[in-house]
């Protein structure tokens, strides 16, 4: 049964997959559309391997960008959650503060960040971490304030100080929360330094990542290698989301109800 | 200290939340050393709320309540609570639960680690130490949850309904563990619970509580000797405490539903 659905969970996407590519090519064969309209498949294949060494390159770049953005976002967001997980005067003063940080269109504010931070590497990941640091605020927030209140009540009885109940109580029963975080996090922090390197990194020279192909490719009208930079960024965007599902395994399989019991 | 003084003592006590009807009032109630107490009665008598105040949980509106003398805030050292859930935390092992109130007591490690494997294998877990709880059965958990209670060696147990999601077997297997475990290391209890036959068999006083507001409306005491065994619940006069106690019940619960 668990093996019929484990192959199940493989054959399904491959054949909404290939589904897709047929339809791209009956598109592409209906309606005659110019190979710099429309590319084949094949031909967004053949880019990418004539443009691998680009393409290597700027995608390492991107994931530096993004992976710094990140793992601030998840550092600054961890610090800012418990700062406003303890006190309720310290969340009613900051927390609509960062939600009108976070209505506001990063596009608006890349000028500024190109000001401020500089451009290249710096203002890249300025803008990844104001891409991805809201998620983790507001799920670990949210998960502080969650905690059992009979474990709440436990901790009170045993005469727990404040700090042991954060630490010992609340931070851990909140870890679910924040890789969850995390997790919206990982898929929004690629995204961001390639947007980053598109406003920030163009704008002065660009650091040679995605965004910046994104922009030559587009000058140039190479229009298969963009379609071929697209599916790099998407294979980062997953070795992200990867990276994030990993940790997750790692902090929560022995205990969280999240994975599969051991058989007993 | 001394048997027979008061643990507990609740003098003329009355409680609201906030500003409801009166959640209990004119409670009277004064625990001594040794005794096993169990309150019982309609859910919302304020049974739970009674241990609640005895914790410093929660305050009292008007009387007084004291805890060897004390606010019962001042003496959270002397008591441990086992709750309805066992409310393990999921993240550490069995071992690591039973050791968390030393923890947060500043004990050092190598005498928790020795209390906790002690505790553990009392309740019969010793090769269940290094499991999380959601590996245990909802026994064994409870069982987890005892040994943490009574790992710092409590003089005053409360209880708040900690069987009533066990099945009946295992309910008596605990009950009948419990009293085993107060033989080795005596201490006081106050215990809440909605089974007549599991007060019978525990306590040496039962108060039935009648709702709204939560009152004291009957004591009946429980002479059987201990240690009590399992076979007493076959006893005819064992039959006789059920049948009196529920005879009370029914009758506050009578009061109730006119």
């Amino acid at each position: 049964m668990k093996r019929a659905s484990a192959i199940w969970g493989w054959i399904l996407p491959v054949v909404t997959g290939a589904m897709i590519i047929a339809l791209w090519y009956g598109v592409r064969v209906v309606t005659g559309m110019q190979s710099w309209i429309l590319p084949t498949p094949l031909e967004v294949l053949q880019a990418a391997v004539h443009e691998r060494q680009l393409l290597l390159a700027a995608a390492g770049n991107t994931a530096v960008g993004a992976l710094l953005g990140f793992t601030l976002a998840g550092v600054a967001g961890w610090v800012t959650s418990i700062v406003l997980g303890s006190s309720l005067s310290l969340r009613r003063s900051l927390y609509p503060w960062l939600l009108v940080l976070q209505m506001t269109p990063v596009i608006v504010l890349t000028p500024i960040i190109v000001l401020w931070a500089g451009a290249g590497l710096p203002g890249i990941v300025t803008v990844t971490f104001l891409i991805s640091y809201f998620p983790v605020v507001a799920n670990m927030t949210q998960g502080l304030l969650s905690t059992d209140r009979n474990l709440v009540a436990l901790f009170r009885m045993s005469n727990a100080s404040r700090f042991q109940e954060l630490l010992l109580l609340r931070v851990p029963s909140a870890l679910p929360y924040f890789l969850a975080g995390l997790r919206i996090a990982a898929t929004l922090a690629p995204i961001g330094a390639i947007f980053g390197e598109y406003m920030v990194g163009s704008s002065a020279g660009g650091t040679g990542g995605l965004g910046f192909l994104v922009y030559s490719y587009n000058t140039q009208i190479k229009i298969p290698a963009l379609f071929a930079t697209a599916l790099t960024s998407c294979l980062l965007g997953f070795i992200f989301v990867a990276g994030v599902a990993l940790f997750n395994w790692a902090v929560l399989h022995k205990w969280h109800d999240s994975y599969e019991q051991p058989d007993r | 200290m001394e048997a027979n003084a008061p643990i507990v003592k609740f003098h003329s006590v009355a409680k609201r939340y906030g500003d409801g009807a009166l959640v209990l009032d004119g409670i009277d109630l004064s625990v001594e050393t040794g005794d096993f107490v169990t309150l019982i009665g309609p859910s919302g008598c304020g049974k739970s709320t009674v241990l609640k105040l005895v914790s410093g949980l929660s305050p009292w509106t008007t009387g007084e309540v004291t805890v060897a003398g004390q606010a019962p805030r001042q003496a959270r050292d002397r008591q441990s609570c086992i709750f309805q859930d066992a409310t393990l935390l999921p993240w550490l092992t069995a071992q690591a639960n039973v050791e968390l109130p030393m923890r947060l007591r500043g004990e050092n490690t190598a005498v928790r680690r020795a209390r906790a494997a002690e505790m553990l294998s009392l309740v019969r877990l010793n090769d269940a130490r290094d499991f999380y709880p959601r590996q245990l059965s909802g026994g064994m958990k409870m069982r987890v949850s005892i040994a943490r209670a009574l790992s710092v060696a409590p003089e005053l147990l409360l209880l708040d309904e900690p069987f009533g999601a066990l099945d009946e077997m295992t309910r008596n297997h605990l009950n009948e563990e419990l009293l085993a475990l107060r033989a080795r290391a005596p201490f006081t209890a106050i215990f809440v619970t909605h089974s007549v036959s599991e007060a019978v068999f525990l306590s040496n006083r039962i108060f039935v509580m009648a709702a709204r507001p939560g009152r004291f409306q009957a004591e009946v005491r429980v002479e059987f000797p201990c240690p009590r065994r399992p076979e007493l619940r076959e006893q005819p006069e064992f039959q006789a405490k059920v049948n009196e106690v529920s005879r009370l019940l029914h009758q506050v619960e009578g009061v109730e539903v006119r």
